[in-house]
């Protein structure tokens, strides 16, 4: 049987005893004349949680365990001369091809005689696999059933017992966040010492050249790795970047916040909503073939040379892309301050202007901090738009008008197309995505925590 | 020499006078600094969409051939299509049927489309100037016409108009975005080629006509101007099934549990820094992990939806538990207090009336989600979801692009005349699809937003 329809049976089966535990609950009342201690509902949940969730505990850790104790065994059948020679990677290239065999669908070439004969050893394997996955999860489905059928009795506190399994799921699915956060950071530090069993890391880290080669080149012509040209284009377009977004962004907010009339709060508010929605590609795209020209042919005017792909085009646009994220946050962070603040500056006799500058702004100084902190992060972590228009130039340099290159670009170029994790020149971009993941989560820390004490201050 | 109380109190007046002139001076710079920023944000944003449209829009129009296509018995050299006979079984018919298709697929298509151009320019073309004539019509057509046939093989021997797209570099040439008086060497196409373009375009047998091209083809290396986004629309509906799916029932579980259940103690609290933190996690390193962990060490296929779908799953997973988090907190107490009391447990208040008056702020910020997760193209990068292909994927595990990878990929080809139209039109597509989301997320907002 397919998975899906193991599944789909599965679920059918469940309802079924939903069904059965729902009916005897009523009986078992009736009969007794007593009130249960949960409603019918809740030994009908119940009796197919008993039936359903055994029966999938053991499909999940069948489904992970089999193929490799399938591939296993084959590997032990086959003839130990043809096993001997191999690397990992070519017994795993091996095994795929057995299994393509074993599957009917046929490889490259035909199957060698060894091949054919693992193959037939894995399609038996396979079957008898497949069989005593299905009669075990029966088995498991009908003794579930019957048991919790049973167990159905006016004292079964089913209600309790529901709601134990729904409160260990909710529980369950908060710990994939943490997962997630985990499998990052293992799987970024693995991949990068492994990057840094063929460079070192001050090599890594204060190395002023870049220019990876080519990994077919051979291991004798290893290449530079030096990430500093990388980080100083990163900071040069994310300092452009927030040059325009702080300013532009600040002062929409506070005009939003404290100027606008209601109406044109109602429009501009999802208007600005929209904007952070736009796919950053789109203003990659929109670099590349609209503001790269223009800055160009405004250099050519006033005589300096900008190129089409510089650090100050991908800043300008990534500005303008940020310019919602600041406004937002800041809009949040002016409207928490107290009405009795600007009460009193007003009362003074102070103008609008003058109570936002010299009372608002202070008192939300920290959270507009945190927001800038966490527009630079934003910043700093953007990929398409420097993809597309900063040019991936890694040199160190100090001009904006020139070509740059950034650790996300970097990240893109080395990883894309080739899979092979066994190059420096493909593990680098784990080196450089941890590095980027520490700059970008101290970030992050610091101002979650600026912004917090914020909120605990007027809250 | 002493001034009368009268003269000093004029004084400090006029001096108050002139200071409250500056500052409301001072005012007024400040207040239309603001308006201005307002303004540079929205002027920039209507920048970007006016380029886009301006450049998008026409794309949507393609030069097309509106000829009359003679389907020649001596050039379709096939038998009847195979029907299934009675008492024939169905791997035999199977084979038959294989090998007439085979043969349909042998037969020279071109030869028909040739015959057709040659007709509507009304001359002769000796066999040296083949290759100018065919730089007309795109290559994809042969097999659209060869798709034709298969389903009406009553169109045998028949005259039947048929619309058909003009070559990449015609559609550029016609629509003037080439520089028309370039010197030949620098022109995509031969002189010849221009000049019979330019005949046609006279006659009305090319045509600027809308094209569905766009919509239904998958995207093509040999036939430009048919590409399309077929095969990508596929794959990100495929990855957006993958993330409703798994991100939003995990995603509200989880903010239900933080919200409701859980204890304060240091452990829920790290799992609250943990998700804020994981929102600004940059994207890349999201695609970083999927490369590691689901194809590096799982084994998943490359280039797989499903794969992509995991990894916008994990991505966009903060942002729905924080949307969860803030719609459950926002509704007051007394409902569970009220719940509570009258002999509730802690699991009915929260399922049976805490979620319900919740859900349109759930359902806000999960449809936000996906529309980020839509857009996302920098983690599907390096899971390889940027190699060519050329089929709609059937299922999440066949190889696939996306829309935003799409456009990443057009606006890199080298016919930039024709793609940057083309990507624009993409775009618009794109922004069609998230901003009707968005919008309708706002919407429901709107709609359901209850003041407590």
């Amino acid at each position: 049987m397919s998975n899906l329809a193991l599944i789909a049976t599965l679920l059918v089966m469940m309802a079924l005893a939903y069904h059965l535990g729902l009916t005897r609950s009523r009986a078992v009342a009736a009969e007794h004349d007593v009130r249960m201690h949960s409603r019918p509902g809740y030994y009908g949940v119940l009796v197919a949680l008993w039936c359903g969730l055994p029966a999938l505990a053991i499909f999940l850790l069948w489904s992970f365990l089999a193929p490799q104790l399938i591939d296993m065994l084959v590997t032990q059948q086959l003839p130990a001369d043809l096993v001997a020679g191999l690397s990992d990677r070519e017994l795993q290239t091996l095994l795929r091809r057995v299994a393509a065999l074993a599957n009917g669908q046929g490889v490259s070439g035909g199957g060698s005689p060894e091949e054919l004969a693992a193959a037939g050893h894995m399609a038996r394997l396979q079957t008898i696999e497949n069989f005593s996955l299905v009669a075990l999860m029966a088995v498991l489905v009908v003794a579930g059933l019957i048991v919790a059928r049973r167990r159905i009795s006016p004292s079964w506190r089913a209600r309790n017992q529901v709601e134990r399994v729904i409160m260990f799921a909710l529980a369950a699915s908060s710990a994939v966040a943490i997962f997630t956060t985990i499998g990052i950071v293992l799987s970024m530090l693995g991949e990068a010492l492994r990057f840094f069993s063929f460079i070192s890391p001050a090599e890594f880290f204060f190395g002023t050249v870049w220019n990876p080669r080519f990994s077919t080149a051979g291991a004798s012509s290893q290449g530079d790795f030096g990430l500093l040209p990388l980080l100083w284009g990163t900071m040069m377009v994310s300092a452009i970047a927030l040059l325009v977004a702080i300013p532009v962004g600040l002062m929409t907010a506070i005009y939003m916040a404290e100027y606008a009339p209601p109406w044109l709060r109602n429009v501009a508010k999802p208007v600005i909503e929209i904007l952070a929605g736009i796919p950053t590609i789109v203003y990659g795209f929109f670099a590349l073939i609209v503001v790269g020209p223009f800055l160009s042919s405004v250099g050519d005017l006033i005589g300096i040379n900008i190129r089409t792909t510089s650090a100050l085009t991908a800043g300008l646009v990534m500005g303008i892309m940020i310019i919602p994220f600041v406004s937002s946050l800041s809009d949040d962070i002016i409207t928490q301050v107290p009405k009795s603040l600007r009460d009193g500056a007003l009362g003074l006799g102070a103008t609008k202007s003058e109570t936002i500058r010299q009372v608002v702004l202070p008192a939300a100084l920290p959270g507009i901090v945190g927001a800038f902190l966490l527009a630079a992060s934003r910043a700093i972590g953007e990929t398409m738009i420097v993809v597309l228009a900063a040019g991936n130039n890694p040199v160190l340099h100090a001009n904006p008008f020139e070509a740059v290159s950034t650790i996300t670009v970097t990240i893109v170029n080395q990883l894309t197309g080739d899979m092979d994790f066994a190059s420096p020149q493909s593990l680098v971009a784990f080196a450089l995505g941890l590095t980027l993941f520490v700059i970008t989560l101290g970030l992050n820390v610091i101002a979650l925590v600026v912004v917090r004490k914020y909120r605990q201050q007027y809250e | 020499m002493s001034i009368s109380i009268e003269q000093r109190r004029q004084h400090r007046l006029m001096t108050i006078e002139k200071s409250l002139a500056k500052r409301h001076r001072k005012e007024n710079v400040f207040r239309r600094l603001g308006l201005m920023a307002v303004i540079t944000g929205m002027t920039l944003v209507a920048i970007l969409f006016a380029s886009i449209l301006m450049r998008g829009v026409p794309a949507f129009w393609q030069a097309t051939f509106y000829v009359d296509v003679y389907f020649d018995p001596e050039v379709i050299e096939l038998e009847p299509k195979p029907e299934r006979e009675s008492g024939e079984s169905q791997f035999a018919f199977n084979e038959r049927y294989t090998q007439w298709m085979t043969r349909a697929g042998l037969v020279n298509w071109q030869a028909l489309i040739d015959r057709a151009v040659e007709d509507a320019l009304g001359e002769e073309i000796e066999p040296r100037q083949l290759r100018d004539l065919r730089a007309l019509v795109t290559s994809g057509e042969r097999y659209a016409l060869r798709d034709r046939f298969v389903e009406d093989p009553s169109l045998l021997g028949q005259t039947v108009e048929l619309k058909m797209l003009a070559s990449a570099n015609v559609d550029v040439w016609i629509k003037g975005n080439i520089d028309r008086d370039l010197p030949d060497a620098r022109q995509q196409l031969s002189a010849q080629t221009r000049a019979w373009a330019d005949q046609l375009d006279e006659q009305g047998v090319i045509r600027n006509a809308f094209s569905t091209s766009l919509f239904l083809n998958t995207d093509s290396r040999s036939s430009l101007a048919s590409a399309g986004l077929a095969g990508a629309f596929m794959g990100s509906l495929f990855m957006m099934m993958v993330v409703i799916t798994l991100s939003v029932p995990l995603g509200v579980s989880s903010a239900i549990y933080l919200e409701e259940f859980a204890p304060k103690n240091r452990l829920t609290d790290l799992i609250e820094i943990n998700i804020n933190n994981l929102a600004a996690v940059p994207s890349i390193v999201f695609g970083l992990l999927g490369a590691s962990i689901f194809i590096g060490y799982l084994r998943l296929p490359l280039s797989a939806p499903l794969v992509g779908g995991l990894v916008l799953t994990l991505m966009t997973l903060p942002t729905i538990i924080i949307a969860t988090r803030a719609s459950l907190r926002s509704i007051p107490p007394s409902i569970r207090q009220a719940a509570l009391g009258i002999g509730a447990s802690r699991v009915q208040t929260v399922f049976h009336h805490v979620l319900p008056l919740a859900l349109p702020g759930i359902l806000t910020g999960s449809i936000l989600g996906v529309a980020q997760a839509l857009g996302e193209t920098a983690p599907l990068l390096l899971i390889g979801m940027n190699a060519f292909v050329a089929n709609v994927p059937g299922t999440p595990l066949d190889q696939s692009t996306a829309l935003p990878v799409q456009i990443y990929l057009w606006q890199g080809n080298e016919l930039r005349n024709f793609f940057e139209a083309r990507t624009s039109a993409a775009i618009i597509v794109l922004l069609g699809l998230m901003l009707s989301l968005n919008a309708l997320a706002i919407w429901l907002r709107k709609k359901f937003e209850t003041r407590w």
